[in-house]
């Protein structure tokens, strides 16, 4: 069922929850969690859309902010909010609220949210765009434990990298990052298979694709040896080669589902590396809400020692400190 | 530098994203035409593959008598998981996983088939990197346990070679008396060293199972009520709603409290009453299993505490159903059990005095199981008998299937002017707050059988215990009397309710 309510408040907000709980017969809440979604009116459907699906595996409770433009200076004077509560069918499985913020109150989005955040559960936010430079000190990052950003949906993904590396805190986390986690998967499957060395490695994906970066890093900052960025026309990541002592290992995935995994010595393998839906991705954001130590040390092994790789670089550097592996997390976890 | 040789170094136990994968290997099942190859492991083994927790180049290979070649297999694989499997049907998934079937065509006695078996492994070793890692599912009746794995040993086939395994996975039943359940440990023990037989108990694979663990150890609440202080008795049931189906063959001889009892049930009540294990590995949780099953002790009036049943013609939810009696395939003078209920007492400080009473039955009222852990009535009420008239006995219940939870019951006052207090119940249920789906218990035991973690699967010392406990209630069965018969759709014989009844108490309808 569906409640619309204009030129509202939070406690009203509250009070239609309630009441549209009631109308469907089940005031019983099992709700392991807030997810907050930060976006424009743009990419709000979409967006609603992914974290209804995701709700199916985390039933929670989803507020939609979408600051709206103000397009005078009589309009930005003017501050209003509209809600519309959904629960039951129309709502996935929990409860959202979609919020419409104009004028002053899009500034102070946290005092809307703030009452209505589930009683003792965790606090997920998602901004699929337009992320704030540094989420943990936004109003509204300052509320949750984990902070989902995107930095495919940027201009420029190499220098957001940098800048997400600069403002770390842990809870934070990318879908660029968690778009790789099959990739990394079978990549750790694939050294299973050999007890050999390896002494270099070759990432290739499309240009502007932060998670090839990212992907690139973490093997970098894995293994300790030369990792090199190679650019392919896509789509996304195409292929991992990786030099080892006893010959080469790759995965090489063309068309975006459906990849070769080489190991010298052995037959060529597919393997299903399909590319994920947003939804299926902040589904897996949502399984674990713990600072994710993995991300922040490859975010910490820093994009321009790769960049500036091509060998010596980062191999060198990692070669001669190989105990402190764990120390970009343990700085992250100091701030 | 570069990684070095053993661990791997991408693998890092801080990186919480990256799935327990099974490493390289792959699983041979005898009796692959069978309606639990097709309808649970297969489909079991897609679902694993679906979410990424098979290792590239996993390998299954089907022995059956069947006069098929690989592609026929790999037809009959993908149909059964085009129709059972959990998760959904993915071409690059099935791509991936097809590439690694294989059929052998054969019977158990049959030598040349075994010798196919084994240059089958061995050319699967070399063209899909399974590191000669393999299980061996039986997935076949017990009376062939003794052949198949006399044969994998004649051949070779159980022969781990060093940094690689060979593992036994088999099916209830784990023989049907103490001295059968011996007689085949030492079968397949001749053969696979205890630590690589699995037995499977496919109730332990149920994610509402292993729920009991987490809600008895990583709470503070539960653990200071779970003793005779304040718990005044238990009750465990399994209940179908279904007959035999088309098992007699199977069935009759067995009855209900071999093949439920003395695995599920007897399993189910070692997790709700055993100590705290020190960790939780194998080990560990076998220890504390083993001291509670050692510990439990059957009342000495085995007559005024069991109690078996038949179930008789009746309606059971709206259709007509048959007696046991008149199955087909069943002597009409079988005496086997359908129903079958007992009293437990487990001797030691936190449950002297607490009765565990197990049931289970075919054709009951509906399909459930269910813990209940019932507590004792407050030993004083200020308010008067009348306000606290409508109100039973606290009690927690674990349901393990359908409809996966955990409700407590409590009182409550009515609304209005009179005080009243009435049993209201807080629910937890796991499709609210949990996945929609979670994985079939299959997934769960196969992966594990991959892993080579023992933690979910029974062992030997168990499954002798459990036939020690049962062992005696099935000696006096046969002595005395035959069983009472119940309408089918119903919740069992009278004589059940007057077990309880001796006792005071009554069992739930759950």
């Amino acid at each position: 069922m569906k409640i619309d309510l204009t030129e509202t408040t939070s406690s009203k907000i509250n009070k239609a929850l309630v009441q549209g709980r009631r109308a469907i017969g089940s005031p019983a809440i099992g709700m392991v969690l807030t997810l907050v979604v930060v976006t424009d009116e743009e990419n709000a459907y979409d967006a609603l859309r992914a974290a209804s699906d995701a709700s199916r595996e985390h039933p929670s409770r989803l507020l939609v902010v979408v600051k709206r433009p103000s397009r005078s200076p009589r309009d930005r004077a003017n501050a209003r909010l509209d809600a519309e509560v959904r629960v039951g069918e129309d709502a996935g499985i929990g409860e959202t609220v979609v919020l419409r913020l104009y004028g002053e109150v899009i500034d102070h989005a946290q005092s809307v949210v703030l009452p209505l955040l589930l009683a003792d559960a965790p606090v997920v936010v998602w901004w699929p765009v337009n992320a704030p430079a540094n989420p943990a000190k936004d109003p509204l990052g300052s509320l949750a434990q984990r902070r989902v950003t995107d930095s495919y949906a940027t201009e420029g993904p190499v220098e957001e990298l940098r800048k997400r590396a600069a403002v770390y805190t842990p809870g934070d986390t990318d879908l660029a990052w968690s778009r790789i986690t099959p990739w990394r998967s079978m990549l750790a499957a694939a050294l299973d298979q050999v007890t050999c060395d390896v002494t270099s490695v070759e990432v290739e994906g499309e240009e502007e694709n932060p998670s090839c970066e990212l992907l690139a890093m973490w093997l970098a900052e894995r293994l300790g040896v030369p990792v090199r960025r190679a650019v392919s026309k896509g789509p996304g990541l195409t292929a991992v080669r990786m030099e080892t002592t006893c010959g080469p290992v790759s995965i090489d995935r063309a068309n975006g589902s459906l990849a070769t995994l080489s190991i010298e010595g052995q037959p060529d393998r597919a393997v299903a590396l399909n590319r994920r839906d947003t939804a299926e991705l902040i589904a897996e954001e949502l399984r674990r809400l713990d600072p994710d130590e993995t991300y922040a040390a490859t975010l910490h092994f820093g994009v321009d020692r790769l960049h500036e790789s091509d060998g010596e670089g980062a191999g060198g550097a990692k070669g001669a400190e190989p105990a402190a592996k764990k120390a970009p997390a343990k700085k992250a976890a100091a701030k | 530098m570069s990684a070095h040789h053993g661990a791997n170094p991408l693998r890092d136990a801080a990186d919480r994203r990256l799935p327990r994968i099974a490493g390289p290997s792959g699983l041979v099942i005898f009796g692959v035409t069978g309606d639990l190859s097709r309808k649970k492991l297969m489909p079991a083994v897609y679902d694993l593959a679906n979410r990424g927790l098979l290792p590239p180049g996993f390998s299954l290979v089907g022995f059956a008598r069947r006069d098929w070649e690989d592609e026929d297999f790999a037809q009959v694989v993908h149909d059964a998981v085009k129709e059972h499997s959990r998760t959904a049907f993915r071409e690059e998934v099935w791509q991936q996983l097809s590439q690694g079937m294989r059929f052998v065509q054969g019977t158990f006695d049959d030598d040349q088939a075994f010798d196919t078996l084994k240059s089958t492994i061995q050319d699967l070793d070399k063209s899909q990197g399974t590191g000669g890692n393999f299980a061996f599912y039986l997935s076949v009746p017990p009376k062939f346990f003794p052949k198949v794995v006399q044969q994998l040993k004649k051949h070779g086939l159980a022969d781990q070679r060093e940094g690689s395994w060979r593992r036994a996975v088999i099916e209830k039943p784990f023989g049907h008396d103490l001295k059968s359940a011996q007689e085949l440990n030492a079968v397949v023990h001749e053969v696979f060293p205890p630590h690589e037989v699995f037995r499977i108990d496919h109730y332990l694979g149920k994610e509402t199972v292993q729920n009991i663990l987490a809600l008895r150890f990583a709470n503070t609440l539960f653990e200071p009520i779970w003793n005779r202080s304040y718990v005044d008795h238990v009750q465990i049931t399994m209940a179908e709603d279904i007959g035999i189906g088309g098992r007699a063959g199977y069935y009759d001889g067995i009855g209900a409290a071999r093949d439920v009892i003395q695995n599920h049930l007897l399993q189910l009540l070692a997790l709700t009453a055993m100590e705290e294990p020190a960790s939780f590995d194998a080990d560990a949780l076998v220890a504390e299993k083993t001291k509670v099953l050692g510990a439990v002790r059957l009342p000495k009036d085995l007559a005024a505490h069991t109690v078996r049943g038949q179930y008789a013609a009746g309606w059971q939810g709206g259709e007509k159903a048959v007696g046991y009696l008149e199955e087909d395939g069943i002597d009409p003078k079988s005496k086997t059990d359908t129903f079958a209920a007992v009293k437990l007492e487990i001797e030691n400080r936190r449950w002297a005095g607490v009765p565990f009473y197990l049931r289970t039955g075919k054709r009951l009222g509906r399909r459930v199981t269910e813990i209940a852990v019932v507590f004792q009535r407050a030993p004083h009420s200020p308010f008067d008998h009348t306000a606290t008239e409508e109100l039973g006995q606290n009690a927690l219940v674990i349901r393990v299937q359908p409809d996966e939870g955990v409700t407590l019951r409590f009182g409550s006052k009515v609304p209005g002017t009179s005080m009243e207090v009435r049993d209201v119940s807080m629910d937890f249920q796991y499709g609210e707050s949990f996945t929609e789906s979670s994985p079939e218990a299959y997934e769960r035991l196969i992966l594990d059988v991959l892993l080579g973690d023992a933690n979910l699967f029974p062992r030997t010392e168990e499954v002798e215990l459990s036939w020690k406990i049962l062992d005696p209630v099935e000696t006096y069965w046969d002595k005395h009397g035959k069983p009472a018969q119940y309408e089918s759709g119903t919740w069992g014989p009278v004589e059940a309710d007057e077990m309880l009844a001796r006792d005071g108490r009554s069992w739930r309808r759950p």
